[in-house]
């Protein structure tokens, strides 16, 4: 089972449509290695970020974070540096559901990149599908997770999954 | 209720006589489509898990094409790890260096793509496939691992917008520009998880491959897959290159749309995508009212625009001209057999008569990979599929797209320039 409760900084980036090419740039995609793909990124957004991040830390957007490109390099490259969660106002199609593949967390919140401010310190209940700002003391819900993700979650990603329903055949 | 194209696909490929938009579905994939990027770490995820296997070595295209030809040690590693799984795994289907092409050109070409066929690739651009009535999407690489091991994938039915286009497109105006009007008009998450379904006497003129350059940028509008329902002119297209037996799918005449976009093609002006975003759409009638934009490269290449038929157009508009002083021009036929026709025709000498380079084809500069990278402060008329930052080389470059057209009158004049005058 993956946990239930998370508890991080928020690294809060107040933009729409994040893409793929600014969380990990093409020209480092001649590895697959997270620890590697880690050291760059969000690079081509915020040189510093991989200085600021700590374990355990969320990333927050506004809407489409993610577009662009299928690689889910962008997925490693953020859990590699450590990040636990985005939380964003929406999704990228195919980086929600690399996300999902992953047992990543890519939470939906409509108010995620207003409400929450740079370096707010947040508790993710996943069960509960809330969000504690303990800053503001403020608590907001986020879209359910589908039962297939929550699966995918509790499975370790998809290929887990499937390896546990072919042994449970 | 009916259906539309792409919910009769599903419904067919998951062994149902309907599905709906919202549900989940384990569909059955006919074909994975392999490139460089995106299948090595399959492959790992694969052996990792004690997997490694391949469903059907006949369904698997593999054509490594992002950084070939190798443009450094770390991309030699992966494709000599592809090689070695290819000939693991016995998949005939291998365009290694010689018979390579960007893999949403070659993938048709080829003859692997018929209508009514559900298609995945570790690449966003995958909707390419749609122009032949094909479901047809992108996925990341634990999906290319899931459906090489299982034959199968997830995938959530998604709700269609129709985008009807009537009408004669005026001289100078191509697909390219009624599909960066359409992104402009709905924004770069304006189909978000949804296929579009392009329809209209303006797209029944388009030839097939001037259809692919619509479905392609589905994907910049944030759309699961775009499709064009097939007719005489897709049949003829794929019976050139295949004797694969197939069903023709079309939408019913009551299947349910989300929304209803409608176009006149006699409107549609060239259109070029301003940085940052491909939305960023402005009309040469907007762009005539500005200052002039210096071009320093011009990029006439990718799964977008990279097809012979392109090549036909620029070299029509770049024959017995020069390209600016101050300006370079590459041109990167998309596939090796479109390299070898653009030859035969005569349309390499054109362009480098013109003083443009000719490369062999690969991904390459369109996705700031190599050949062709911009330094700080440059700027590029492409006819390419994405503008972020940093999207061609430095975060300090600018990326404009546009069509074959406006990108050969752009290299002729040094700046952003209206093709209409060279046709």
């Amino acid at each position: 089972m993956a946990e239930n409760k998370l508890t991080g900084k928020a690294h809060v980036y107040k933009r729409d449509d994040i893409n793929t090419d600014e969380i990990i740039p093409a020209r480092y995609l001649n590895t697959d290695k997270e620890k590697e793909l880690a050291q760059y990124a969000m690079e081509d957004l915020d040189k510093t970020f991989v200085k600021k991040v700590k374990p355990g830390d969320f990333i927050v957007a506004a809407e489409n974070f993610g577009c662009g490109s299928s690689r889910e390099h962008a997925i490693w490259a953020l859990r590699g540096a450590g990040v636990k969660a985005v939380i964003a106002n929406s999704f990228a199609r195919i980086f929600f559901r690399n996300a999902i593949n992953n047992g990543f967390l890519a939470i939906e919140f409509k108010g995620a990149a207003d409400k929450i401010k740079d370096g707010a310190g947040l508790e993710i209940d996943i069960k509960a599908g809330k969000i504690i700002n303990k800053d503001k003391g403020e608590e907001y819900s986020f879209l359910p997770l589908s039962d297939f993700a929550v699966e995918l979650l509790n499975d370790g990603g998809l290929i887990n999954h499937i390896k546990n329903k072919g042994a449970k055949r | 209720m009916g259906m539309t194209i792409t919910e009769k696909i599903l419904a067919k490929h998951c062994g149902k006589d309907s599905v709906k938009p919202g549900e989940l579905i384990n569909a059955k994939i006919d074909l994975v489509l392999c490139h460089d990027i995106t299948t090595t770490p399959a492959i790992d995820m694969l052996e990792k898990a004690g997997m490694d296997k391949v469903f059907d070595p006949n369904k698997v295209v593999v054509t490594p094409d992002h950084f070939v030809p190798n443009k450094d040690i770390k991309s030699a590693e992966m494709v000599n790890r592809i090689r070695k799984w290819v000939k693991k795994h016995n998949i005939k289907h291998f365009y290694d260096i010689g018979r390579h092409g960007v893999c949403h050109a070659i993938l048709p070409e080829q003859g692997h793509v018929v209508p009514g066929m559900t298609i995945v690739a570790g690449d966003s651009h995958t909707c390419t496939h749609g122009a032949f009535g094909a479901f047809s999407t992108g996925v990341g690489s634990t999906d290319i691992a899931a459906a090489l091991a299982t034959g199968e994938l997830w995938f959530k039915v998604p709700e269609t917008i129709k985008f009807v286009v009537d009408g004669k497109l005026p001289k100078g105006v191509y697909s390219k520009d009624i599909i960066l009007t359409v992104i402009r008009d709905i924004g770069v998450d304006g189909a978000l998880y949804k296929a579009m379904e392009f329809t209209g006497s303006t797209i029944t003129d388009l030839s097939v491959e001037a259809r692919m350059t619509i479905t392609n940028m589905a994907i910049e509008a944030g759309g699961k897959s775009g499709i064009i329902e097939p007719d005489k002119k897709t049949l003829q297209y794929v019976k050139e290159r295949t004797d694969e037996k197939f069903e023709i799918v079309k939408s019913d005449a009551d299947a349910n749309y989300s929304v209803v976009r409608k176009y006149d093609a006699a409107k549609l002006e060239p259109i070029v995508a301003f940085p940052d975003l491909p939305s960023n759409g402005k009309t040469m009638t907007e762009i005539s009212k500005m200052q002039p934009i210096h071009v320093d490269q011009a990029y006439l290449g990718s799964c977008t625009n990279g097809r012979i038929e392109d090549l036909r157009i620029a070299a029509e508009i770049m024959k017995g001209r020069k390209v600016a002083e101050g300006t370079r021009m590459i041109v990167v036929p998309a596939t090796t057999d479109i390299w070898k026709q653009a030859n035969k025709e005569g349309l390499l000498d054109i362009f480098m008569e013109a003083g443009a380079t000719v490369s062999t084809a690969t991904c390459g500069a369109c996705l700031g990979g190599h050949m062709g990278i911009l330094a700080s402060g440059e700027t590029c008329i492409s006819t390419t599929n994405r503008n972020f930052v940093g999207r061609m080389g430095s975060t300090e470059s600018k990326v404009y797209l546009a069509s074959p057209a406006i990108v050969a009158a752009s290299a002729i004049e040094g700046k952003i320039a209206d093709p209409r005058r060279y046709i």
